[in-house]
């Protein structure tokens, strides 16, 4: 060790003995920069990393709520829910799919075109995620399935809710539900917290209407899941809450009547109580299934729906458009003695046709009436007595009128196909088509005919506000409370006639809103109604009630398709023999019973060609049976809010 | 200056036994113990596959590391240029023989195990040089005819595993030998110079890069750049180590780990998974142990009289303390994702055992302190 080298061995230790207390000093700095950044993420940020980290963890899957029901008004449920039974399959979890499909072949009834469709679709997704086999199963399968369960690894029943109707009766007013689209969500301020895939909200009528109410509080379930998303537990559970359910003015079996009534027409029937405007029934014909619609529809059925040339989907009795027709005539009448443009007593000579403004008016009689006053004209429909009272009256005067009794506007609040149809005057001519008002055109109004559009529904309040001795109803379809106003005061002034109160006064008291000016104008066209209905001559006497119990007073009508040339018109066609498409669409409203009105109907048949031949007799059969359950429906109504 | 010399070439077994530092030791075990807790959470909470071959691992080379540690370093350095070799023409057999995983050749199969010779070569190379410098004189280290030799040795098993390729293995492994020709006193001028050399050929390197490492440096810069793809493991690493807070989650219910979210917990994010469900605490006792660990290495250099003994050593805990920071400061989002393990807490055989090898030569310096090598 005393060689040469062994100095030089000392040197070189302390050299790097030196240098190595540089590095340790290094080492220390990178050891304090190390824990700095384990202070900085485990302490200073460990809030937001913690935060991070749940997302990471937690993942939620909304429940579709239960929807709540739709009853008519004697709480029957028109529309409700009911258990689904759905057969769902985990890949991971069947130990061998071909053989699976096969035992599922011979248990439930599915196709090898759905079966390779599930094949693919299991390609696709993750093992874990499971695929829909069926999704509407019946109970006898569900529980068949149920029984063989445990051989066939992988699959799993599931029981959900659904959205049913017990029939097709009310599919219109009710509307149907179906899955959330795309523009829903971007339309809908409410489904944004609500959405769940695959849930169903209401598309038209009143489940569209009320769909906010009725859909409930979405539930959701927390889950854990690894990296990949599979569920590993779960964490929580809410079930979240059913919807609200709702009452209606509907009765079921009116609806029932009257659909199988209506059954291959293309119609509409609405009935209206006169005093409440509760709506009793609204029928739209022909109808729809649909329970087709909550499940995703059927290719060929939809195909089936759309071409179908008398448009089951749309809901005629609201948004159907016709020219009211003679219908009509009972507020050009009424409207005329308002004005006192006319009296009761004042004549025309009808001689089947006028010749004005070098125009030919025709009278649907080509013989004429003869001498017409007001109550014949009604009665027996005289086209040439409201030309001569409509030229007089003038359009503007009349459309004042058909406006004040709920013509041109939405009868109901939120239903989107409702429509507001047209009451024409100078004003409405001049904006919307940018023309002068033709003299001609007022004598075409005056029968209902020209710019004049309406739906059943508007002429069935305009039915029901004459009926209940002019005055104002809303008329409603969600039953909310009891609305006896206009009743409480006719009982009140039947047992006070000798009410010191002047009616004015009286009728502000109940909080209503009279129409007329002079109220035994309302009586006459009352009266002109029951002569159409009643008396021998009247368009629609036919097909009259003689029990005085049922005994209605109403107005045809026709609303013209095509107009006739004058080569038909001498030929005398009849409307039966010309083609579908262009026989007049047949109209008719009425009220009953006469002395003590009850209710208010109207009835359209698409092309039936004359009101009294192919509207009346339906409105005949569909207000016996209303009247027959009035008792009925009185004695609910009158349960209703009574204190215990 | 004889006495000595003659006692300490005939050391009893029981002597042996007693100049051991018991401190390494013990630290070496803990984390041992630390490991096989961490690896049984990576499994889930049970003894699978991963926990039962750590913990044979683990046993088994500690046992190596005192079979090591009572061979005299006298025999170690002899032996260093044969071992360089060795492993130097393992390197060789894994480019033409190797195993390829995930797109890279690093393994020899050896039927008993897979070993990975890049692991050996971190501290093959430090062994060579300290042999190296240990015979140079002062005055010779910086001339150029004695700086050939270093880096021919340096360069060649650095592109042999760059190229395998293994980009974080090749730069400890050059990082340890820069440490020991920088112990041995070669000029800081030197160091300088190359530095310059190594950023103008950068470009060129870059452009030997494959699309996936280019990647994983764009996206250290900037992991939300892709949090999905490539970014994934540094953001997942980080809400793992942040979640666990001050106390962390509690052992087995790290829920970025146990939920598949962390990437490779086995192995280089093992920290992750322990400092998740420890927290602050947890990874602080860690690197506390580390220190312990590192501190006592340079100790035993500090003592050992042989030239050889004291730049194997401290260099040997310059790499040592190198593998743990690369490591610590990747998973905690301060280097890229490179892939180099945590020494004995990350799993991986061939990495226990150059770790073990490694450390038992330090025991070696240890127990023949006093003899010279040469």
């Amino acid at each position: 060790m005393l060689s040469p080298g062994s100095g030089n061995t000392v040197i070189k230790s302390k050299l790097i003995s030196r240098r190595m207390f540089l590095i340790t000093a290094a080492k220390a700095v990178i050891m304090v920069g190390l824990v700095g950044r384990l202070i900085s993420l485990q302490i200073n940020q460990a809030t937001k990393y913690k935060s991070l980290s749940d997302k990471n963890r937690f993942r939620e899957w909304k429940l579709a709520p239960e929807r709540g029901a739709i009853k008519d008004f004697f709480n029957t449920e028109i529309a409700s829910s009911e258990p689904l039974y759905q057969l769902h399959l985990v890949p991971e979890n069947a130990k061998d799919l071909d053989n699976l499909f096969v035992r599922l072949k011979a248990i439930l009834n599915i196709t090898d075109k759905k079966v390779s469709y599930l094949k693919r679709v299991i390609k696709k997704q993750k093992p874990w995620e499971p695929v829909i086999v069926s999704e509407n199963l019946d109970w006898s399968d569900f529980s068949r399935i149920n029984l063989f369960l445990h051989e066939l690894e992988g699959v799993e029943p599931i029981v959900s809710v659904a959205r049913t109707y017990p029939d097709n009766s009310s599919a219109h007013i009710l509307g149907y539900v179906s899955q959330i689209s795309a523009k829903d969500l971007k339309t809908k301020e409410y489904l944004k917290e609500l959405a769940v895939p695959g849930m169903a909200i209401g598309k038209t009528g009143l489940e569209r209407k009320l769909d906010e109410q009725i859909i409930g509080k979405v539930g959701y379930q927390r889950y854990e899941v690894n990296a990949f998303g599979k569920r590993i537990r779960e964490i929580k559970i809410d079930e979240g809450q059913a919807g609200k359910s709702f009452k209606t003015t509907l009765d079921y079996e009116v609806q029932k009547f009257t659909n199988e009534l209506l059954k291959d027409k293309a119609a509409a029937v609405c009935v209206m109580d006169v005093y409440n405007g509760d709506i009793v029934s609204l029928v739209s014909s022909p109808t729809f299934e649909p329970n087709e619609f909550v499940h995703g529809l059927d290719k060929a059925y939809w195909n089936s729906l759309i071409t179908n040339d008398k448009k089951p989907l749309a809901n005629k009795a609201l948004s159907g458009l016709y020219p009211p027709g003679s219908t009509i005539k009972t507020l050009v009448a009424l409207s005329a003695l308002e004005n006192k443009i006319i009296r009761p007593l004042d004549t025309f000579r009808c001689k089947g046709k006028i010749e004005l403004y070098g125009e030919k008016f025709h009278c649907w009689e080509k013989d004429g009436h003869g001498i017409v006053n007001l109550r014949k004209g009604i009665q027996r429909s005289c086209d040439v007595y409201f030309y001569e009272v409509a030229r007089k009256l003038g359009v503007d005067r009349l459309s004042d009128t058909a406006k004040r009794f709920g013509l041109g506007k939405k009868v109901l609040s939120d239903f989107i196909e409702e429509r507001s149809g047209v009451v024409p005057n100078t004003k409405w001519k001049k904006k919307f088509i940018g023309q002068n008002w033709y003299l001609g055109e007022t004598l075409h109004s005056g029968i209902g005919q020209g710019y004049f559009q309406s739906t059943p529904l508007q002429l069935c309040l305009m039915t029901a506000q004459i009926a209940n001795g002019g005055f104002k109803i809303k008329p409603r379809i969600v039953f909310d409370e009891k609305n006896d106003n206009l009743r409480n005061y006719l009982k009140h002034k039947n047992e006070n006639p000798n009410e010191p109160l002047p009616t004015d006064l009286l009728v502000s008291n109940f909080n209503l809103e009279p129409l007329f000016k002079n109220q035994e104008h309302i009586n006459l066209i009352k009266d002109a109604m029951f002569s159409s209905s009643n008396e021998p001559g009247g368009t629609s006497y036919m097909h009259r009630l003689e029990n005085p119990k049922y005994t209605f007073a109403g107005k045809t009508g026709s609303s013209q398709i095509k107009r006739f040339t004058e080569a038909q018109r001498e030929a005398e066609v009849k409307q039966e023999s010309l083609p579908y498409k262009d026989r007049d669409h047949a109209l008719f409203v009425a009220f009953a019973p006469y002395k003590n009105p009850q209710y208010a109907i109207s009835v359209l048949v698409e092309h039936g060609g004359s009101g009294g031949k192919a509207a009346a007799p339906i409105a005949k059969k569909v207000i016996k049976k209303v009247l027959e359950r009035h008792e009925l429906r009185r004695s609910i109504n009158n349960q209703i809010g009574e204190p215990v | 200056m004889l006495q000595p010399r003659s006692i300490q070439s005939s050391l009893g077994i029981r002597d042996k036994i007693l100049s051991i530092d018991y401190i390494l030791v013990f630290s070496i075990l803990v984390l041992g113990i630390v490991s096989m807790f961490a690896m049984y959470s990576t499994d889930g909470g049970q003894f699978k596959y991963h926990t039962n071959s750590h913990i044979l691992r683990f046993f088994v080379f500690f046992g190596m590391f005192f079979v090591v540690s009572f061979i005299s370093v006298r025999f170690w350095h002899e032996t260093s240029y044969i071992f360089y070799v060795g492993v130097f023409i393992l390197l060789l057999g894994v480019k033409y023989f190797g195993l390829t995983s995930s797109g890279s050749k690093r393994w020899l199969d050896l039927y008993f195990m897979n070993l990975q010779p890049s692991e050996l070569m971190k501290i093959g190379l430090i062994l060579f040089l300290a042999k190296y410098y240990h015979r140079i004189s002062i005055d010779g280290v910086n001339s150029f005819r004695y700086l050939l030799l270093p880096i021919t040795v340096l360069i060649a098993p650095v592109i042999l595993v760059a190229t395998q390729p293994d980009l974080g293995t090749s730069i400890l492994i050059a990082a340890g030998g820069v440490i020991v020709a920088w112990l041995a006193g070669v000029r800081a001028k030197f160091f300088t110079i190359s530095g310059i050399a190594m950023l103008a050929l950068l470009p060129i390197a870059i452009s030997f890069l494959k699309p996936y490492q280019k990647s994983r440096i764009l996206t250290f810069l900037n992991p939300e750049r892709d949090p999905l793809g490539a970014g994934y493991q540094i953001i997942q690493s980080k809400i793992a180590i942040g979640s666990g807070g001050l106390f962390g989650k509690g052992f087995l219910n790290g829920s970025q780990s146990y939920l598949d979210y962390l990437p490779e917990k086995h192995t280089d994010f093992i920290f992750t998974l322990f400092s998740e469900e420890f927290g602050f605490f947890g990874s602080l006792f860690i690197l506390i142990l580390y220190a312990i660990i590192i501190s006592r290495i340079v100790k035993i250099g500090n003592i050992t009289r042989s030239n050889f003994g004291k730049l194997y050593c401290y260099s040997f805990a310059t790499a040592f303390f190198l593998y743990v920071v690369v490591n610590m400061m990747m998973v905690l989002g301060l280097l890229p994702i490179v892939g180099s393990p945590l020494p004995i807490m990350s799993y991986g055989g061939s990495s226990m055992m150059a770790i073990m090898f490694g450390l038992g030569i330090v025991m070696s310096c240890k127990i023949y302190k006093d003899v010279p090598v040469n």
